[in-house]
């Protein structure tokens, strides 16, 4: 069939790709098309009023808006974290280390209550900030502080090898070139990291979108305020309103689709102009 | 005033150390200006160290390093750097490579201007044609010739080499070491090289003197003058009983200074 055919030592490019794509429709393709069928049960009217019911809009706009947020704040912090404990030995580093995938780890309803615990207005923390006028619990900011949390170690864990993998001689080179230290950072080290740092974030916004268990203390669920959408959904669904909920899925599917698609190709651009060596 | 007795660059009573361990102590060197001075020793003897002290990417615990009677205190344009690994910025097209170094060097000069002195030092590294490529293109030894026209092109009054030949193959390595005494002749005045190599035929066919360094720690442990003059030949040289006798004589200094080590221990 082909021309040419290159040496493989192992055998079996149909096999994989047969398997590759029999996996990936039965755990993800069949899934999501079921979604959009049940959501089809819905005349285009009755589709549009669910999903555009001013209830559910601010829901989107929290959802979306917040998680970009948190997605950003964890880029920032992400990197720093990072290049500590990539640059730097001190005590208890490999501790430090470790800590950061606890939000991987800990059932999400925990850090809920954890962090409900804290920022409630008569928590460690929300007690103080209370007199200040700010309010984190049942606030929107409260949803912020959960999904910062969550989202933290995957910018952690995409940035840390290439930074790892970052030879400190351009660095050097660039210093005796006589570039100033936020030269370097801006002109040598992040170009270098930047692909890692989108895809950090891509995912970190990702699972905030996506993020239930932990949202749903902290935001005390006001209607208008501090719903979530994955909140609506469940709402729907308790109300045996399936195709309603299915609605909203489909509108958030498309919507994530969407900005993910936007940082993959931003991605893959910075990536094209940086990382032409390897 | 510009004789050739003063010192350029001077290194006083110098001391390094890691965590621990003490990687160079009592290191005192003067650098006659315009010459070039190699800087010989086994691995371990903190020779690349001392490269990077004089350059300013390390800070010593003690004493000082003094380049055109200032103390170093960091990376300077007035010393120009060449790497192991070339370190050319890999999304910058190569004469961008160059023309940024000279744009740092020269504030103000316009880009263009830059630009047209890069492509002059490429092409008198003997690369002409591959400015617009980019570093990955290139081969190693390409890729040397690159980053040695973005050191000269600063037209600093230091050079700084660091085993920038090591890890290229022995043809062009040949190649690159006579370019290199080329460039270095034909600039006016010739800059202080302080080159850095494990190669004792690569230090005398090059250097003026070459400083041979002990390990653990590192010091110098003898300092020898490169009597031939220039410009020189291979074929000349192995056929100079001075050479022999000199490659002699620091095989006798490292032998002695590892012996001495081991006897210690």
């Amino acid at each position: 069939m082909s021309a040419s055919r290159t040496f493989r030592v192992l055998p079996g490019f149909h096999l994989t790709l047969g398997y590759t794509l029999a996996y990936l429709s039965l755990i993800v393709l069949l899934p999501l098309a079921a979604v959009f069928l049940k959501s089809a049960s819905l005349s285009a009217a009755e589709f549009w009023h669910v999903i555009s019911a001013p209830r559910v809009v601010a829901t989107y706009r929290l959802s979306f808006g917040v998680s970009l947020a948190a997605a950003a704040i964890n880029a920032v912090f992400g990197l720093m974290l990072a290049w500590s404990l990539v640059r730097y030995s001190f005590p208890g580093k490999r501790f430090v280390d470790a800590l950061i995938d606890l939000p991987f780890a800990l059932p999400t309803a925990v850090a809920g209550i954890a962090l409900t615990a804290l920022y409630a207005k008569n928590g460690w923390i929300g007690q103080y900030l209370e007199p200040q006028g700010i309010q984190v619990a049942f606030k929107p900011l409260g949803v912020l502080v959960a999904l910062v949390f969550i989202g933290l170690p995957f910018v952690v864990r995409t940035v840390q090898p290439v930074l790892e993998d970052l030879d400190t001689e351009l660095e050097e080179a660039a210093a005796s070139l006589g570039a100033q230290r936020w030269q370097i950072f801006r002109h040598v080290i992040l170009p270098v990291l930047l692909p890692a740092l989108l895809t950090g974030f891509a995912l970190a916004f990702a699972r905030a979108v996506g993020e239930y268990g932990s949202v749903i203390f902290i935001a005390g669920n006001i209607p208008m305020v501090s719903e979530i959408t994955p909140l609506m959904i469940i709402t729907k669904l308790e109300q045996y309103d399936y195709a309603g909920a299915t609605a909203i899925a489909v509108v958030m599917l498309v919507l994530s689709f969407l900005l993910l698609l936007l940082i993959n190709g931003l991605q893959a651009w910075t990536a094209k102009r940086t990382g032409r060596d390897r | 005033m510009s004789g050739a007795t003063t010192a350029a660059l001077r290194v006083e009573r110098l001391r390094f150390g890691y965590g621990g361990t003490t990687v160079l102590d009592g290191i005192d060197l003067a650098v006659a200006e315009g010459s070039f001075l190699a800087l010989l020793g086994p691995s371990g003897s903190g020779k690349s160290t001392l490269l990077r002290l004089i350059a300013g990417l390390e800070s010593p615990e003690r004493g000082r390093v003094l380049a055109g009677n200032r103390p170093v205190a960091g990376p300077g344009v007035e010393r120009a750097e060449v790497f192991q690994n070339y370190a050319l910025f890999p999304w910058m097209r190569v004469v961008d490579n160059v023309a940024e170094g000279v744009r740092k060097a020269r504030p103000g000069i316009a880009r263009t201007a830059a630009r047209a002195r890069a492509a002059d030092y490429l092409e008198r590294v003997g690369l002409p044609g591959v400015a617009e490529s980019y570093p990955f293109e290139l081969s190693g030894g390409m890729q040397q010739r690159a980053a040695i026209a973005r050191a000269l092109a600063l037209e600093s009054p230091f050079l700084l080499m660091d085993e920038p030949f090591g890890a290229l193959d022995p043809v062009n390595r040949a190649r690159l070491q006579d370019l290199l005494v080329e460039l270095w002749q034909g600039r006016a005045p010739r800059p202080t090289v302080v080159f850095v190599t494990h190669d004792v035929d690569e230090a005398l066919l090059l250097a003026d003197r070459v400083a041979v360094l002990g390990a653990s720690p590192g010091r110098v442990i003898a300092d020898f003058a490169v009597p031939f003059e220039r410009p020189r030949s291979r074929a000349a040289l192995f056929g100079d009983h001075r050479f022999h006798a000199l490659r002699e004589s620091i095989a006798e200094a490292l032998d002695a200074d590892t012996l001495a080590r081991l006897a210690a221990a």
